[in-house]
């Protein structure tokens, strides 16, 4: 046996998985897994209790309301990958999706729970501060909604209380000149970022408005770019505004065992001239 | 309070188990040490090397990253099943005849990533095949001779199809 003992609990609502949390001080709930199991299995975690949150109905969605993009939180990445409300409303989580993990991981990891788990080189995270979404949390008083801006506070630390459980993620669905760009680099295909970005803009004449560039991998969260956003909005994406907007990346990594900080700080010059290409592709 | 031990009863390569399993058991420790399969190898235990790789339901998923207690009424294949069938036969001969494998303990999780992606039809790229199988590590093949077996079956089973 690899992890510490402890008990399981398979939960067919809401209601009692909250219940449970605020009886079980050191419970932690079981989404995909494909994170926290790994953890167990090092003992870098020894929870007292699982409450397995698969068996709750309606959690598992996808659906376009207005102009919106609902996710249930445990929407499975293979199943994001495979849809066409995904592709068509909300194409930053498409273009990311291929990146996370391996086919195997994507066929158990959720949505909800990398949001949830907030590792600082995850693609959602990044995503959806890029795309300024918001999540849904229920608590033992109800029903609360949290924009991403506010979500992630540290590393592997979110806005989420003890007793919350994370139930969907909702994004602005794209329009039709809504721009979006992805790309990162790993030293295999799959694992985590040494640097990441995640960006959307709006397409604004022959340049970008809006433009919400967010880096991961670069800091104790995904973060924002926001001297390089400004440097590259505003006129027509040319070699010299690209310079720019490369030579403004307000970004402070630390050296960690993947990359050096200067390293890192010269990839997220190299994603951003990347993902800037994207930003001018239209959408098909 | 919940268990720390539970029943469960799955269907494994057909044949319907049933076992009192310990919560924190993972579905690969279950499959080795409980039901004797040890085919499904034990590499890295942090989903990393996929030399775990199972089938659950039809998806290929990391034995290490599941518990046992979560496939309650599941549907689990191991390569004993895989192979048994005759499925993966093709493949099976391609890896030897192309010397995919050398010291084989990827190799299960390597077969069962492969059929996952070959079961989907059509003749995948290289670069395709690569990305299907880049969370599968082998240590000892440089992984050319690998997607060249992949590839090679692939074409072989579009061809049979014609």
């Amino acid at each position: 046996m690899k992890p510490a003992s402890f008990a399981y609990k398979k939960t067919r609502s809401l209601e009692e998985a909250v219940a449970l949390l605020g009886e079980h001080k050191d419970a932690r709930l079981l989404a995909g897994g494909q994170s926290l199991i790994a953890t167990l299995n090092m003992r870098l975690s020894a929870p007292n209790l699982l409450i397995d949150i698969n068996g709750i109905g309606g959690l598992n969605g996808i659906a376009k309301r207005g102009g919106t993009v609902e996710i249930g939180a445990l929407v499975r990445h293979a199943q994001a990958e495979r849809s066409e409300t995904i592709a068509r409303h909300a194409p930053l989580i498409a273009r990311a999706m291929p990146h996370i993990g391996h086919v195997a991981i994507r066929n158990r990891g959720t949505l909800g729970g990398s949001i949830a788990f907030a590792d600082p080189a995850a693609e959602l995270p990044a995503c959806l501060m890029a795309l300024d979404g918001e999540v849904d949390a229920t608590g033992p008083k109800g029903k609360r909604t949290i924009k991403a801006e506010g979500f992630f506070k540290g590393l592997f630390e979110t806005a989420l209380g003890p007793q919350d459980v994370l139930t969907a993620i909702r994004l602005p669905a794209a329009t039709a000149d809504t721009r979006v760009g992805f790309a990162e680099l790993a030293r295999r295909h799959g694992d985590y970022a040494i640097v990441g970005l995640a960006a959307s803009a709006r397409a604004d004449g022959k340049g970008l408005a809006d433009v919400r560039l967010s880096f991961f991998g670069v800091g104790s969260t995904a973060v924002r770019a926001r001297k390089a956003e400004a440097a590259l909005s505003g006129g027509a994406i040319d070699d010299k505004r690209l310079d720019a907007a490369i030579a403004a990346l307000d970004l402070d990594p630390h050296d960690d065992v993947q990359a050096t900080a200067a390293l890192k700080k010269h990839l997220a010059g190299v994603l951003l001239r990347r993902v800037a290409k994207q930003l001018l592709e239209a959408r098909t | 309070m919940s268990d720390l031990a539970l029943d469960i009863s799955l269907t494994v390569n057909g044949e319907t188990v049933r076992e009192r399993v310990e919560a924190r058991q993972t579905l690969v420790d279950f499959l080795r040490e409980d039901l004797s399969l040890t085919g499904s190898h034990i590499g890295c235990e942090h989903g990393v090397c996929g030399a775990c790789t199972v089938r659950v339901n039809g998806e290929i998923v990391r034995g290490c990253l599941m518990l046992a207690v979560q496939c309650d009424g599941a549907k689990v294949e191991t390569i004993e099943g895989i192979s048994d069938s005759g499925e993966v036969a093709d493949l099976q001969s391609a890896f030897e005849q192309r010397n995919a494998l050398q010291c084989g303990y990827c190799t299960p999780g390597m077969i069962a990533a492969a059929q996952d992606l070959l079961k989907r039809g059509g003749v995948p790229s290289r670069d395709e095949i690569r990305e299907h199988l880049s969370g599968n590590y082998c240590r000892c093949t440089g992984y050319h001779a690998i997607v060249d077996a992949v590839e090679a079956v692939a074409r072989a089973r579009a061809g049979g199809k014609q």
